[in-house]
């Protein structure tokens, strides 16, 4: 596992690149908002959120666990089991 | 002319002459150049490394910054200048009548840029990281698509794509949509983003380009002796028709009258012009037709006048023989300060043509030091003229052999 402070940081690069690539608000990115329920994502803006994050962290998630990741939290989470 | 009457009630351009309606006329109307180095790739190699490219555009004055990085710039142009058309007509978002309004806007070749910079991705990273967005935002229907959205307008729909003609096809199609009863305002034009480095090497491998790399601002002389050929430039062209007597009712502000349309085929080569100028005659002839005009009632013509060596003299037999050997009517190429704008060009011009009505004056052919042979019509050089005009004629002639030409009426 790694220490706290990556982790803290890997938590601002996700909701900066939600930021970046929905067009909201630092603000408006809090752990349980739903891309497409809360950010106003749509089904394309949710493929290509995905794909920042796989270039940004240089990963590669699968379509089956793409699918799940469906809230700011669960793309943290995805991060920080799969670095 | 056939239906009911048409009305230009609002203008929108993007250009290599300035980003608002207002910057670009003036800058016409003084005669200056909008060709420069080209500033967005290297251009090392190129044989060619000058154009008319759109500087200090900031699309999120239109869009949001997220619609806008996903979008080619044609398609950010195209907006750009839809936005201001519809804004300059006072047109409402919503409306109750929203199946009265549609849009056709086209583009001659559409989103190659983003089209260039998406195969890079694909070779170096594979086809993963191709964007969900590469398809919407390249393909040329995607300004009526927005600004359909954007603006809740549900009637037509459409972009023609006819090359050099795109813009004028799009004006005139879409007038007659009105004249016909299928829609009551139209927002038309077109948009062009052809600077890319496979565009500006492809058709500078035609020897269609001019090579006066090192004197940018002189490089579109059209009828000059020393033409070389055409330069590309970039942007952007929407109007607003509108039914007449509703653009009337609203007290909307009316720039001038739209008059007449024609079209026409070569029917000859891929992209020279027939020597006997068929084509283009018929198109003129069939416009003025439309119009229920003669050709002496045409007081100004923004030529297709592209600085090559055969199509400028190509254009002006052309008109010799619509307008007579001695024909005494104003003739003029903005294109010799914007560069060809491919797509956007008709629209481009017939904006230009439609201020020209209003404001009474002949934007000028600068360059034009000294005529051609075979070319001896009043080309309006160097300096912009004041004349009496009441109907303004511009003319297209596109790749394919496609021509177009839109007449227009002072009011």
């Amino acid at each position: 596992m790694r220490d706290t402070s990556s982790k803290s940081s890997d938590e601002q690069r996700v909701k900066k690149l939600n930021c970046e690539q929905l067009g909201v608000k630092e603000e408006d990115v809090k752990d349980e908002a739903s891309f497409v329920e809360d950010l106003g994502a749509d089904s394309l803006d949710t493929v290509e959120l995905v794909m920042a994050l796989e270039e940004e962290f240089e990963t590669e998630i699968p379509d089956e666990e793409a699918e799940k990741i469906t809230t700011v939290k669960e793309a943290i989470d995805y991060i920080d089991h799969h670095q | 002319m056939t239906g009911r009457r048409v009305a230009v009630t609002g203008l929108g351009l993007v250009s290599p002459l300035g980003n608002t309606v207002a910057d670009a006329w003036s800058s016409a109307v003084a005669g200056k150049s909008g060709i420069a180095p080209i500033g967005t790739f290297d251009i090392t190699g190129f044989a060619v490394t000058i154009a008319g490219q759109v500087r200090d555009f900031d699309a999120e004055l239109y869009m949001e910054r997220k619609e806008a990085r996903r979008c080619d710039e044609f398609i950010q142009y195209g907006i750009a200048a839809g936005v201001q058309a519809i804004a300059d007509a006072g047109l409402p978002r919503h409306p109750k009548d929203a199946q009265r309004y549609g849009i056709a806007v086209g583009s001659g070749i559409g989103g190659i840029n983003n089209i260039e910079k998406t195969r890079s991705t694909l070779e170096k990273s594979g086809p993963r990281r191709v964007s969900p967005f590469f398809v919407p935002g390249s393909v040329i229907n995607m300004i009526g698509g927005h600004l359909s959205i954007m603006y809740g307008y549900q009637g037509p729909n459409v972009a023609i794509v006819t090359a050099c003609t795109t813009g004028t096809h799009n004006i005139g199609v879409a007038a007659r949509m009105i004249q016909h009863g299928d829609a009551d305002v139209m927002i038309v034009g077109g948009a062009e983003f052809g600077t890319s480095p496979t565009s500006v090497a492809g058709f500078a491998n035609m020897k269609a380009l001019s090579t006066r790399n090192e004197a940018p601002e002189a490089a579109s002389r059209p009828w000059d002796k020393d033409r070389d050929g055409f330069v590309l430039g970039d942007g952007a062209g929407v109007l607003v028709l509108e039914e007449y007597e509703r653009a009337e009712r609203r007290g909307a502000p009316i720039y001038a009258e739209f008059l007449g349309f024609g079209m026409s085929a070569d029917a000859f080569h891929i992209t020279s012009p027939r020597e006997d100028g068929a084509g283009g005659i018929a198109c003129m002839e069939n416009a003025i037709a439309d119009a229920g005009l003669q050709p002496d009632d045409v007081d100004y013509i923004n030529a297709h006048g592209t600085s090559t060596p055969l199509g400028d003299v190509a254009e002006t037999k052309m008109i010799k023989h619509v307008f007579g050997k001695d024909a005494q009517v104003a003739v003029s190429s903005t294109k010799s300060m914007t560069g060809h704008l491919l797509g956007a060009a008709g629209s481009v011009e017939a904006i230009f043509t439609v201020l020209a009505l209003r404001d009474q004056i002949c934007p000028p052919t600068i360059n034009l030091d000294c005529p051609g042979e075979g070319c001896d019509l009043d080309y309006v050089p160097h300096r912009a003229r004041s004349e009496h005009l009441r109907v303004g004629l511009s003319n297209s002639f596109g790749f394919g052999g496609t021509n177009g030409t839109v007449i227009f009426g002072a009011v």
